[in-house]
């Protein structure tokens, strides 16, 4: 029993979470008691005795599940445990609870627990939409309703989406560049812990006095520094999350610069590499602005530090210039993997070579340089410097040109093809152009500054910008998880029940969200409990689809639920693709490859006769490769 | 060896006429909505005008887009049991090119007309009259600094035909003034004094909408506002008594200006 609570495990992390806990409480109320304070402070935007504890129990979890045992027996000098490799590797779905150090464990534990964020972030749209359907308050008050859509959209932004590509990525970039393992596990294994953590801080400001925090996602101060103790969750919720994507941005950048297979130069990474590769430079250099913002907000409320306390030397706007500095990147982080993602479906299943593969690439660092330049493009009616509307609206009109790029490469690259529909990787991936391409049509009329003055912070909003990640990211993650599922799993899904998810929800999205654009342009505002009885119409007709969008994703859980137990093997390749991760078995051997492969030619080498993208002695080394093909020329 | 364009082997003028009708059937289909409501500023003909160019242009470009997807699925389909692969094209650089370069003129000239209605619909005509707005968490009240502020708690009159400069002071959190009517919004910042200018174009009876997140009365933020003639006006506010009180004034005389509108005032400095 003893030794249960000294080896890294949940028995010592239910002691070190208390531990922590309680050691964070005392350590308050022992310096405020020294300090002539009274012990317990209860404004609302107070309770150091809540939110130091809220800091230390997520650490002192870490810390007894066992992820930093390695790390601190090496620093204070102590002999390391020798690794032998029992870390690796999943062998029971009980080593999916543990601290793992492969990727492929820690790919599969960001994609679950991401997913059952989603879940959670998914019902409390239901709910939302079930208060919307009618005119007046029926379901929740309307205090709540800020708690339900605040938390909806941290909980799909922060610990579904951004994890969700950082999960599908871990399991899927170090394949496909033939490297054994990230660069650095036991980091990328701390990178994974920290997105429950952080769910979990996000879901427990339900149990604060007050309620959920409810000054939106975006947390605008001082709406944000004024509101109750849930506000400070958000603070502490996103610190983790933040934290979590640095660490796996730093991890994909040394993984993809340092540990490439022999012969893969730049330009024949495949462009879900690229991808990952523009994302992490994007999170590397932006997450500490949201992180650093939070902060500020946090320490206003617990130390009056009056970093946006108007009145007292603060400014409240550069709250918002801070944080969209980080927040405009967000959104391209939130879609660049998904371009990737889309890429590889579009090139496997129209058997051909991705077109203009470079320019693709490049029109990747181009959004990344410009996405810095954009963010005030949120701020056109904040109440900013006027002139600098005018700039940002330039800058955000020219973002679309790449984006455009990739739309119509992706189209070009389906001409003289063999296009296979077979596969609900690529009816997500077909259908993600189309409705993407609506989204962006939507943010090109949102950067343009007159229009944007009338729309901003209406229905319009609310419109667009689900379009662009549920019809976006959300259809990428899907066509990512269907195509990579045979890999992941070792099984094959059921395409039947995939065709039926596909199109209930093409239907649903189409449904739900394109209805929001006229009510936003009619007059109805975003972020409401209550409107006006003009717009119950279409409420309700938005509220039936998005039933129906939320209903028919129970298809899709019980699809690879049932398939990961019951589906028929999967072949090492069942799609036929080129990139590395095809060449080996399904779920791919303990450290991925028994011999690195040798990348002799691009990623895309459709329709060559004998092109190769790479070889391993195992099965490709007596088929002769030519030395040079020519890549996207 | 890359075909020019493809265009010897693609149906091209079937597609672009594909395109041109669905563009145009789209386009009118859009057009012949009034999806912003009824326009009364001058302001607001202007902006509609700008999102039916948007949605000509967006019609086009959706259209070309489904066109050539359309296509691609109708053309390429693989037979049942082929399992060979497509053709090794890599790219075109001169289609690279196209794609690169149209949609940057097209969004250069979006660009350039959004500016140049922004500028439009800030003109100041030098006959206007100031109304201070205040707010805070949940109600609207006004002051008419050229009648010694006088105080309207709730409902807003203007006269119409007359250009107003409002400006907007918050005394708590973030609220934001918009009439759907007018197309004008803009935030109310604590600490600061922001400006919108606007022009009613017809009398009648308004909803002020708050369209910033405020704390959980902010869906019930409403005011009313009447527009009325320059007569009417001036009756109603030669008979207001209520001065705006010395709370309110103190965040009109303290809070820093730090928006000079509209953008030629900048350039004057």
């Amino acid at each position: 029993m003893v030794a249960s609570f000294t080896r890294p495990g949940w028995y010592r992390a239910a002691l070190c979470t208390v531990a922590a806990a309680a050691f964070g409480f005392g350590l308050v109320v022992l310096l405020r008691s020294i300090s002539g304070l009274s012990a317990f402070q209860s404004e609302q935007t107070g309770y150091p005795q809540v939110i130091v504890p809220l800091i230390t129990a997520p650490l002192g979890f870490l810390a007894g599940i066992g992820c930093f045992d390695y790390w601190i027996r090496w620093g204070f000098g102590l002999p390391t445990i020798p690794d032998d490799h029992s870390s690796h590797g999943a062998h029971t779905w009980k080593d999916y609870f543990k601290v793992n150090t492969d990727h492929k464990v820690i790919g599969i534990q960001y994609i679950v627990t991401s997913f059952i964020f989603f879940l959670i972030g998914g019902m409390m749209a239901m709910l939302i939409r079930a208060e919307l359907a009618q005119p007046g308050t029926q379901i929740v008050s309307a205090g709540t309703f800020n708690s339900l859509f605040s938390t909806h959209a941290v909980l799909m932004i922060f610990v579904f989406i951004i994890p969700m590509f950082a999960g599908i990525a871990n399991y899927v970039l170090p394949l496909m560049i033939g490297a054994p393992d990230m660069a650095f596990p036991r980091l990328n294994a701390l990178s994974y812990w920290m997105l429950p953590m952080a769910g979990i801080v996000f879901l427990a400001s339900f149990l604060a006095p007050g309620g959920a925090f409810d000054a939106g996602w975006t947390g605008y101060a001082p709406l944000s520094t004024g509101a109750p103790l849930g506000q400070s969750f958000f603070n502490v919720g996103v610190q983790l999350a933040g934290f979590s994507s640095i660490f796996t941005a730093l991890n994909f950048l040394v993984t993809i610069i340092t540990m490439r297979a022999p012969g893969m130069t730049f330009w024949r990474m495949p462009l879900l590499v690229w991808a990952n590769l523009s994302t992490s430079l994007l999170v590397v250099a932006a997450t500490p602005f949201i992180s650093g913002v939070q902060f500020m907000v946090l320490f206003d409320r617990l130390m009056h530090t009056n970093f946006f306390q108007f009145g007292a030397g603060g400014d409240v706007i550069s709250y918002q210039h801070i944080f969209w500095f980080y927040s405009h990147p967000a959104v391209y982080i939130m879609i660049l993997p998904g371009f990737g993602i889309i890429s590889e479906v579009i090139s496997v299943h129209s058997r051909k070579p991705i077109f203009g593969y470079r320019l693709m690439a490049l029109a990747l660092i181009g959004i990344v340089v410009l996405s810095y330049s954009v963010w005030a493009h949120h701020m056109f009616v904040a109440g900013m410097f006027s002139w600098l509307r005018v700039p940002m609206m330039f800058t955000t009109l020219l973002i679309a040109v790449p984006t455009g790029i990739k739309i119509f490469s992706w189209l070009g690259t389906l001409y003289f093809g063999k296009i296979h529909t077979k596969s609900t990787a690529m009816l997500f991936a077909l259908a993600m152009i189309v409705t993407f391409s609506v989204g962006g049509i939507s943010g090109v009329m949102l950067g343009m500054v007159p229009f944007d003055i009338h729309v901003s912070q209406t229905y319009f909003i609310v419109a667009h910008i689900h379009f662009v990640l549920f019809g976006g990211s959300v259809f990428t993650i899907f066509a990512g998880l269907y195509h990579w599922f045979p890999k992941m799993t070792g099984r094959m899904y059921d395409e039947k029940l995939g065709r039926v998810h596909f199109w209930g929800t093409l239907i649903g999205t189409w449904g739900t969200f394109i209805p929001m654009h006229w009510v936003g342009m009619d007059g109805m505002p975003r972020r409401v409990a209550d409107y006006a009885a003009q717009f119950g119409n279409w409420n309700l007709l938005i509220s039936c689809f998005a039933f129906m969008l939320g209903a028919i994703q129970l298809v899709f859980v019980y699809n690879m639920i049932v398939s990961w137990r019951f589906g028929p093997k999967a072949p090492a390749n069942p799609w036929s693709g080129k990139s590395i991760e095809w060449l080996v078995s399904s779920p791919p051997p303990i450290f991925n490859f028994d011999e690195i492969p040798r990348v002799v030619g691009g990623p895309y080498e459709y329709g060559i006769p004998g092109a190769r993208h790479a070889i391993m002695s195992g099965g490709g080394a007596e088929v002769p490769a030519p030395a040079h093909t020519t890549v996207g020329s | 060896m890359p075909p020019a364009l493809f265009s010897n082997r693609l149906p091209i003028a079937k597609m672009a006429a594909a395109v041109v009708a669905l563009a145009a059937i789209l386009s009118a289909i859009m057009l012949s909505f009034n999806w912003d409501g009824a326009e009364d500023s001058t302001a607001a003909p202007k902006i509609d005008n700008l999102l039916n160019i948007m949605i000509v242009l967006s019609s086009i470009v959706f259209a070309v887009v489904v066109v050539a997807l359309g296509y691609a699925l109708i053309a390429f389909r693989a037979k049942p049991g082929d399992e060979s692969d497509g053709e090794p094209i890599h790219g075109n650089t001169r289609l690279e090119i196209m794609w690169t370069v149209i949609p940057t003129i097209i969004v250069l000239f979006c660009g350039g007309w959004s500016w140049k209605t922004l500028n439009e619909i800030e003109e100041r005509t030098g006959h206007e009259m100031t109304v201070d707005v205040f707010s805070q968490q949940y109600a609207w009240s006004f002051g008419y600094p050229g009648k010694e502020y006088a105080y309207s708690q709730g409902v807003l009159h203007v006269p119409v035909n007359r250009q107003i400069v409002f400006k907007m002071h918050s005394q708590d959190v973030i609220h934001a003034f918009w009439v759907p009517q007018w197309r004008i919004k803009k935030d109310n910042v604590p600490g600061i004094t922001t400006t919108i200018v606007i022009t009613p174009t017809k009398t009648g009876t308004f909803q002020l909408i708050c369209t910033e997140l405020c704390g959980f009365g902010h869906s019930s933020m409403r005011a009313k506002v009447i527009v009325q003639s320059e007569k009417a006006f001036d009756k109603w506010v030669n008979g207001i008594t209520e001065k705006v009180p010395t709370p309110l004034m103190v965040s009109v005389k303290q809070d820093t200006e730090t928006n000079p509108e509209p953008l030629e005032r900048v350039d004057a400095e």
